[in-house]
């Protein structure tokens, strides 16, 4: 998701002085066609969104309508509708399909709250020790943003290899050189792996925070810090003071960036745990994967990511409203 | 205001074109055509130790068909995790290969939903007639009474390897023939420090194999005879319970296992830290893994007692893989010859060779190359008492449901939680609701 800020500029030709009617009328199509030019320049990319954005959602929306299983995927127009079906299947919370996605989709909230808040804490915490120069801060930043640049594969499937029950460097670390618990644990099945996979979304994610964080910074004057030190500010109280508020547009878009990612990862849970997720970690993207292409029934997938659609718009738009409301009362 | 022309000429020129080459991808819902006579496409599933020994295996014979045919095969080899997804894509989108491999057991799901050629009486003909394929890989194509949705290429049978090595060292004479005797030899090993028996715990196929012939050697099956799921009948929970308890109460199977679902129980036995498997066909899998011939043996699978047979006397599935035709292919007459060129007795002993399966034709079978002790074990088994995994539409999610399950109770039993009647049965209940209405 990108918030595309657009300016208006106002056309240059409107404002012209009027001239003589007689010149208006001959000039008036080279006008429409000068105002037409803009839009019709637009017209291919507005075509491929449409192509790329729109009809695929709304093909899926379609089909969330239709009872799209393994006996009519061949020829989408002989499914037949089936009305809300799809939908009250999977809001119907004592039924077990309903129950599923129920407990799957507060499984992925809990994990969402908890990987975006570490994220960002880390995150943070990382680019303000960073923020003053010293020896080897390139370095360190550099490092920093390894996680983020490898490709998701590859840094995962190192994470299954090393949370391995028999052979896993975790293990290895955790019960024969620290002895932590009387038997090495199971991370990849049973309920631990919802740390295995909290620990692999964080590694992964807060060096996004801390590229942020980090451009965010380098926004705030310096003189705020040296009126503050003047005023016998300690370091807590710059950071509360004048760190954080200075960066408050840089979080909004950072958290909702963080919640939407998060939320809606698919490889990372599917690398780390195939195509059934263990109950403790059945994230919604995979839960939902798993009622289309393993169950065949790609009319209840469907159903259930508009639901998920819905979900993830309202959380957006209610963030965007408290948070403009807010910085509109603290601008006031 | 020339170049402005010239713009908006640009500009609407890439929109139309835009729009027309979006919907010049729909699908024809015909049933195949001759448009291309002169290629093909083959998507063959993963039969080697890797996707690179499977070219160097069949590219000589791609090659030949070229020289016979003056067609030309497309090869690509799909891993098996992608190959179900890649299927249902081509499905739905009308676009596909000419020709595929499939999974036997996927054969009725796949029929369900039309996108192969169905084998009736007259495409048989032009492969040498129905008659030429060995019975029990013929009853793995397709819900019973209707045209097959696919040919027998490769046939696999479940046995049971072990390590001579171990099995001397431990002063037992014999493999077992039962698996009482099975959990019994299994003390013995593990009082030596080597873990006796390895399972795939997180695949969920692997699980639906074993669970399926550990309910009919009880007498049960897993659908009624209307193809309705019936998971939680006595029977079938006794079943799954006492496969599962090979880890949970007589461990056998160490609990490590329980997360594997990468062959990584294959590799143990290859290295020696695991003295038995049970596993399709492994000899060429074992070979690229440095264990020689002479150092395991090969049995049938246990039975609950007396020796292998049909009915309760079941020891495997029939696995094995189909070769089928896309229905949307434009090469119908070359996809017909290749399949034939495939199913050959000739190239049916060179594939299977190579594959270490069985072939699926009788004339290739009976074959003096396939008369080696493994193969004697997995024909044996094919013939006389392997069962076909239930025929019925929603098999794809059976072993789906019923594999997770099993993968849940393994996990239960790997962190030390009770496996009880109560909570295997709980498991299966959970299962089968899932399952589609249908």
């Amino acid at each position: 998701m990108t918030a595309v800020t657009t300016h208006t500029l106002e056309e240059p030709v409107a404002k012209s002085p009027p001239g003589p009617a007689a010149s208006t009328a001959r000039r008036r199509p080279g006008r429409i066609r000068r105002a037409g030019l803009p839009y019709l320049l637009l017209l291919p990319a507005l075509v491929l969104e449409l192509l790329v954005h729109l009809v695929p959602m709304v093909i899926g929306i379609a089909m969330s309508f239709k009872e799209l299983t393994q006996f009519y995927i061949r020829d989408w127009g002989t499914a037949p509708w089936t009305g809300l079906g799809n939908y009250r299947l999977s809001v119907d919370f004592h039924a077990p399909v309903g129950e599923a996605l129920l407990h799957s989709f507060l499984v992925t909230v809990g994990f969402t709250l908890l990987s975006v808040a570490l994220c960002w804490l880390i995150g943070t915490a990382a680019a303000l020790f960073l923020q003053d120069a010293f020896r080897g801060r390139g370095l360190l930043r550099a490092l920093f943003l390894v996680p983020y640049a490898l490709p998701v594969y590859a840094a995962v499937i190192t994470w299954v290899f090393m949370f391995q029950h028999d052979n896993g460097l975790v293990n290895h670390v955790l019960h024969d050189q620290l002895h932590i618990g009387a038997e090495p644990a199971f991370w990849l099945i049973g309920g631990n792996s919802f740390y295995a996979l909290l620990t692999v979304s964080v590694w992964k994610g807060w060096p996004f925070a801390f590229l942020m964080v980090t451009a965010g910074l380098q926004n705030i004057p310096g003189e705020l810090y040296e009126a503050a030190a003047l005023d016998g500010a300690g370091m807590w109280q710059r950071i509360r003071r004048i760190t954080l508020p200075s960066l408050r547009p840089v979080n909004q878009v950072l958290v909702l960036v963080l919640f939407l990612w998060t939320f809606n990862d698919f490889n990372t849970p599917y690398v780390l745990f195939g195509r059934s997720a263990p109950d403790a970690a059945d994230l919604v993207s995979v839960h939902i994967y798993q009622a289309s292409f393993v169950a065949w029934n790609f009319g209840t997938g469907s159903a259930m990511s508009v639901l998920l659609l819905l979900f993830l718009l309202v959380v957006t738009g209610g963030y965007l409203l408290v948070t403009s409301r807010e910085r509109r009362t603290s601008d006031g | 205001m020339r170049s402005i022309r010239a713009a908006a000429v640009g500009a609407v020129t890439l929109s139309l074109a835009l729009t027309a080459t979006s919907c010049g991808g729909g699908s024809s819902a015909g049933g195949g055509s001759n448009d291309a006579p002169k290629t093909l496409t083959y998507w063959a599933s993963n039969q080697g130790a890797d996707v690179a020994v499977d070219k160097q295996v069949l590219q000589p014979e791609l090659d030949k068909f070229e020289r016979r045919t003056h067609i030309k095969v497309k090869l690509e080899v799909v891993p098996w995790p992608d190959l179900l997804n890649r299927i249902l894509t081509a499905t739905t989108s009308g676009q596909g290969p000419d020709v595929l491999n499939i999974g036997n057991s996927w054969s009725a799901s796949l029929q369900a939903s039309g996108a192969l050629l169905p084998w009736d009486a007259g495409n048989f003909d032009k492969i040498g007639g129905r008659s030429r394929f060995v019975p029990s890989a013929l009853a793995s194509t397709g819900v019973q009474g209707k045209d097959p949705a696919a040919v027998p290429l490769y046939a696999l049978a479940y046995a049971l390897y072990y390590n001579k090595k171990v099995f001397a060292d431990a002063g037992i004479a014999r493999p077992p023939a039962t698996w009482d005797e099975l959990v019994a030899d299994g003390k013995k090993i593990r009082a030596r420090g080597i873990s006796p028996l390895g399972a795939e715990g997180s695949n969920v196929s692997e699980n639906v194999h074993h669970v399926f012939v550990f309910a009919k050697q009880r007498g049960a099956d897993f659908f009624t005879a209307d193809g309705k799921p019936d998971f939680t009948g006595p029977e079938v929970v006794d079943a799954v319970r006492s496969y599962v308890d090979l880890m949970a109460e007589d461990h056998v199977i160490p609990t490590g296992d329980a997360e594997y679902a990468q062959n990584q129980s294959v590799s143990d036995f290859a290295k020696g830290h695991q003295a038995m498997l049970l596993w399709q066909s492994a000899s060429a899998n074992l070979a690229s893994q440095g264990m020689k011939d002479s150092q395991y043996g090969v049995a049938p699978v246990p039975v609950r007692s007396g020796t292998p047979g049909p009915g309760t006397q079941v020891d495997s599935m029939a696995a094995g893989i189909n070769i089928a035709v896309f229905r949307n292919t434009h090469n119908l007459d070359g996809a017909t010859r290749f399949v034939k060129f495939m199913t050959s007795d000739e190239e049916q002993k060179i594939l299977n060779k190579a594959y270490s399966s069985i072939p699926a034709v009788t004339s290739a079978q009976n074959d003096p190359a396939f008369g080696g002790p493994a193969d004697t074990v997995l024909k044996n088994t094919l013939a006389t008492s392997a069962a076909a995994l239930p025929q019925v539409p929603a098999e794809s999610q059976f072993e789906t449901t019923v594999g997770t399950a099993v993968k849940d109770l393994f996990a239960d039993a790997a962190a030390g939680r009770a496996v009880t009647t109560d909570s295997v049965r709980a498991a299966l209940h959970k299962a089968q609701q899932q399952m589609p209405a249908a």
